[in-house]
């Protein structure tokens, strides 16, 4: 039985999607609460008083509390990456004189209906002094922009830099350098489950469990201990079925605190889910850079030097792994698959009167992916070359044992010329630039854009974190319980947010054990019944947690081929297991099977000598390295002259994401993560006016991607391993979204170039390119 | 995302509904698909005391033709619409508008009444039924009258419907001769309503000319109004690809001083595209005029 490698349909969904997934809204307990957050509607003020008398003599009300009542308890939300001289402002759950952006909470009313909370809710008065707002991350540093902590003066959270080589050198020995502006707007996640939270207190034994839709039970339950100062042991976090998080369910939460503590106040278990609009407001977005970026080269195609300097939008607050992902997961792969001998970037990190801005699906490396590849098109269009063959000339060649970049990472195994050219193998360049130059004779406008991208991946290697400023361990844990009769339970570190762990993990325990996927259990999410996990973030749950189960399994069958061995009386290395049955060689009438061996061990009426009873391991894995995979994306656009609208014509995504152990769902991973890559660059925007009220509030205003206006997504992969861990495998849960913004971006550019357009930021609506058609083309024959 | 509390009806009969109407009257509404009324509820922006479901009112959905023309139930839904073949012969602009709405399951459950009694600016159905020359027959318990499509629409979210008014018919009439009917939309990525939309109705005369032409042009301005300088370039003359394209680009001519400027579209792009849909509908509807 070898199931890795196989499309095995996953064993999760028959439940998800009949409907008899258990998700935190279906959590409920008797005697539970209700609990509404009242949210500041002002992106910045001064809280002079909060009248609660009517909401608390409103029918159904158990309390009302307001950050005075209850801040010494709820403390202050921490932040999990501390760069050097970083500011560190507080963070207070419930604020308590100040908020410094619409979505804050500043009181909660606790109801026995929901109902009655919300409209209770409404009747919570609050004088607010209102102050001057500021949400854009350059206005924000000028001198006399409005300051919103006294901790980051000129709103300044941190300044970070990094430089491989000698930028001013390049530059000097560059034919051309050019400069852009590019704008990374600002997104929101909108994972289809909102966030919510069910708490509930045994004053019994003083434990505090909380059932919250969280990809780090772990963490959660680390980081609320350490803010409310209740012992980690008598925490418990429970993270049921997931619906999406992509990164915006990576942190540690107001409401997660606030539901918690209100539980243990008075002794009921208290439950709240978000509702969209709040998620808009309360749910940490992702992106936001304003940008500056040079590119220095030879006319020839190579080029010498790039060089960023990125405003990076933090929000109001830094959430929990904020000064990660401009930094550290931007910086370092600014030369991406590229021998760009001189890298230099500086990234401010700014807080504004806006909702935080933390990890969103690539997190850091789609705007370093965006602003590279945008930029070598820029590049080509200068200098009058295929942007194909100048990304080819400075391409890093294949190579199996490590390639020290200018940043000072060590990627780990790469082949980015094998995966262009199986990009071209299925896309006919050549034959679409004929089909181009065909249609605009004709008047239509079409586009082709590439994007050859490298990712980091498998985070992380502890050591190396720490000292880039992680504040807990980033390696992974399994448990293997092998039953009596030969079932198997499996306990993960990781926590899926339907990425289909359950599946993956139990294709590996079946390969190894030889036992059927129906009689394998994966657990997962919940602190109570795992050993300690660090989550699922960063497309580490099988390069990280899946090495855990790898070295937990062999650990098993190490000890049940002992067993084996000693009962059949043969030397133990003659003794092989076998799609589940211990075989032994050249004595095809010795056997025993995997689940008999089980029953043994557990029977322990005959084990051999030291062998201890029972069949489970636990093992903890922290690689040495990341990983790195990378690929060859391809977009062809078509843009309708009259309207300005973009048609996504046609997608390939080549990717190497090492070894696969499933290729359906990586398939599928690669096709969300493309739809996550098209939306930012063709529809995606969060918007704030400068008060800061954010205008795309709701799913009215913000462009999620449908169906209807997708085309099919070809896929297709080069298998380049890697050696970091023992699967070879490198992690694929991000590679779309990094890969697709600016493969699309360079179509909708190439579409234009011959009207002497070099750079539309994203979103590319239609009224930004009609207005480029309008100022390029006169001869339009509708401009009048 | 919870509504104030309401009391909610669901009557039986019409003499019902319109009775309850008729007590509750502006503390009340009408629910039809709800498509458009529970969304604002539960966002607060409309806390009406009392709902009046319409949907056990038997004969309200029913879609018949005759000489005179086409009459549509209130209570059809856009799938109704969209697949029905009475609709497609008759006035094939409401099917192509009824299929474009929102998604499948809006569809399933949005009507043509709520559409026109909500009259967002943005809404589909409010262009065709412009431009079709539509009655929209509405009837109290005491008794029933006909408004005029010109007549129908008076402000953002504001009909002509009195408050102990319901809905009952759509009618749409016969046009003689050579006609042809056709409805393009340039979408909101993210509401899927209308940027622009432009529904245009043409009759073509034993000429060859323009007889009769009404073009209503959606989601440019605070609500759905007819293109009269459109049409009237377009009546009288051959309808050739320049005589459009010089009609259709006076479609948002008369509503300069209204357009609607906001994070999707400025009011300058809206009036622009005004002009390339009424080009598309137009030259689809003469094309079915045949």
């Amino acid at each position: 039985m070898t199931l890795v490698g196989e499309s095995v349909r996953r064993t999760e969904d028959p439940r998800l999607i009949t409907g008899k997934g258990t998700y935190v809204a279906d959590v409920t307990l008797p005697g539970m609460l209700f609990m509404q957050v009242v949210r500041s509607p002002h992106a910045h003020a001064n809280i002079k008083n909060i009248n609660v008398s009517a909401a608390t003599s409103s029918p159904g009300v158990v309390a009302v509390f307001t950050g005075a009542d209850i801040a010494d308890q709820l403390g202050s939300l921490p932040v999990g990456w501390v760069l050097d001289d970083m500011k560190q402002p507080p963070h207070p759950p419930l604020a308590t004189d100040k908020v410094r952006t619409v979505g804050d909470a500043v009181a909660i009313v606790i109801a026995d209906s929901y109902a009655a909370a919300v409209e209770a809710a409404e009747f919570v008065d609050v004088d607010y002094e209102l102050l001057p707002v500021v949400v854009n991350s350059v206005e924000a540093q000028k001198p006399d922009a409005p300051q919103l902590h006294e901790e980051a003066p000129g709103n300044l959270a941190f300044t970070w830099e990094i430089e491989g080589g000698d930028w001013a050198e390049a530059v000097k020995n560059a034919d051309v350098v050019i400069q852009q502006d590019i704008v990374n707007q600002r997104l929101i996640p909108n994972a289809i489950e909102t966030r919510g939270v069910v708490a509930d207190y045994n004053p019994g034994t003083n434990q505090i469990t909380l059932w919250t839709s969280t990809q780090i039970p772990h963490l959660v339950r680390l980081l609320f201990s350490l803010v409310t100062g209740h012992p980690e042991s008598k925490v418990r976090i429970i993270a049921p079925e997931v619906g999406g998080a992509f990164g915006s369910k990576l942190y540690l939460y107001a409401e997660e605190v606030i539901a918690g503590i209100v539980a243990k106040q008075l002794g009921r278990p208290v439950k709240w889910i978000e509702t969209r609009q709040e998620n808009y407001l309360a749910t940490a977005h992702g992106r936001d850079h304003i940008t500056s970026a040079e590119i220095a080269g030879n006319k020839d195609g190579e080029i010498l030097g790039f060089n960023v300097v990125v405003n990076a939008n933090l929000g109001a607050y830094l959430s929990t792994f904020a000064p990660l992902i401009p930094t550290i997961l931007f910086g370092i792969m600014l030369q991406g698959v590229y021998k760009i001998p001189n890298i230099k970037c500086k990234v401010m990190g700014v807080l504004t009167n806006t909702t935080p801005v933390d990890a969103y699906r690539g997190a850091g490396r789609p705007e370093a992916t965006y602003v590279l590849e945008r930029m070598v098109d820029r590049f080509a269009q200068e200098i009058g070359r295929d942007p194909v063959a100048v990304r080819r000339k400075n391409m890093i060649n294949s190579f199996r044992n490590g390639y020290e970049v200018p940043t000072g990472v060590m990627y780990d195994t790469g082949n980015y010329k094998g995966a262009l050219n199986k990009a071209l193998e299925i896309f006919d360049y050549k034959a679409f630039r004929a089909e181009q130059r065909e249609a605009r004779r004709n008047g239509r406008l079409l586009g082709v854009g590439w994007s050859t991208y490298i990712e980091i991946c498998g985070i992380a290697p502890s050591a190396v974190a720490a000292s880039l400023g992680a504040g807990a361990g980033l390696w992974e844990s399994s448990t293997v319980r092998v039953h009596p009769t030969g079932s198997v339970s499996v306990y993960a570190g990781t926590a899926p947010s339907g990425q289909g762990h359950e599946t993956v993990f139990g294709q590996m325990v079946s390969s190894a054990l030889g036992v059927p996927m129906e009689n394998i259990e994966v657990h997962h999410g919940d602190t109570d019944k795992q050993q300690f996990g660090t989550g699922s973030f960063g497309s580490r749950s099988l390069a990280v947690g899946g090495t855990a189960l790898h070295m937990s399994l062999e650990k098993v069958v190490a000890k049940a081929k002992k067993i084996a061995a000693h009962q059949m009386g043969i030397p133990e290395k003659q003794v092989e297991l076998v799609n589940g049955t211990f075989v032994v060689e050249d004595i095809p009438e010795k056997t025993m099977g995997f689940g008999e061996v089980a029953g043994e061990a557990y029977h322990a009426k005959d084990l051999p000598p030291g062998i201890e009873p029972g069949l489970e391991a636990t093992s903890f894995f922290d690689p040495e390295n990341f990983t790195w995979p990378f690929g060859a994306h391809v977009a062809v656009v078509e843009i309708d002259p009259d309207t300005g609208d973009v048609e996504l014509k046609r997608y390939v995504g080549v990717d190497d994401v090492g070894n696969v152990i499933n290729p359906m769902i990586v398939d599928g991973m690669v096709h969300g993560g493309v739809v996550q890559g098209i939306g930012q660059a063709l529809w995606e925007t969060a918007v704030y006016d400068d008060e800061g009220q954010l205008l795309s509030g709701s799913m009215l205003d913000y462009a999620i991607p449908v169906a209807k206006n997708l085309p099919s997504i070809e896929t297709d992969r080069t298998v380049t391993p890697t050696k970091v861990n023992p699967l070879g495998a490198k992690g694929a849960g991000e590679t779309g979204t990094i890969a697709a913004s600016p493969a699309i971006v360079n179509a909708c550019v190439d579409a234009l170039k011959h009207l002497g357009v070099t750079h539309i930021d994203m979103p590319v609506t239609s009224e930004k390119v009609w207005r480029l058609l309008d100022a390029k083309n006169k001869a339009h024959p509708r401009r009048k | 995302m919870v509504t104030s509390n309401f009391e909610y009806f669901a009557p039986e009969s019409f003499d019902e509904a319109a009775a309850l109407l008729a007590k509750y009257r502006d503390t009340a509404k009408i629910l039809a698909g709800g498509h458009s009324l529970l969304p604002i509820m539960k966002l607060r922006l409309a806390a009406p005391e009392v709902l009046i479901d319409i949907s056990k009112v038997p004969e309200l959905s029913e879609i018949s033709s005759n000489g005179d023309g086409l009459t549509i139930g209130a209570m059809a839904t856009y799938y109704e619409l969209s697949q029905s073949a009475a609709v497609q012969a008759a006035a094939p602009a409401i099917a192509e508008a009824a299929g474009q709405v929102a998604d499948v399951q809006v569809r399933n459950r949005g009507t043509i009444g709520g559409s026109l009694a909500h009259s967002d600016p943005a809404g589909d159905m409010p262009a065709v039924f412009l431009a079709l020359n539509g009655k929209v027959v509405a009837r109290t318990r005491r008794g029933t009258r006909e408004i005029a499509s010109d007549r129908f629409f008076v402000d953002l979210l504001t009909t002509a419907l009195r408050p102990t008014e319901i809905v009952t018919q759509i009618k749409i009439p016969a046009t003689s001769g050579k006609s042809g009917s056709a409805y393009a939309k340039f979408e909101n990525k993210a509401s899927h309503y209308a940027i622009a939309g432009v529904a245009a109705s043409v009759s073509i005369g034993s000429d060859g000319t323009v007889s009769a032409a009404r073009v209503a042009v959606t989601g440019v301005s605070s609500k759905s109004t007819r293109a009269k300088r459109t049409e009237r370039i377009l009546i009288g003359k051959e309808p050739t690809a320049s005589v459009i394209r010089r009609a259709s680009d006076r479609a948002a001519a008369e509503l300069q001083d209204d357009l609607t400027s906001d994070i999707h579209a400025s009011g300058e792009y809206r009036s622009y595209l005004a002009g390339v849909m009424a080009e598309r509908a137009i030259t689809s509807a003469v094309e079915r005029a045949g």
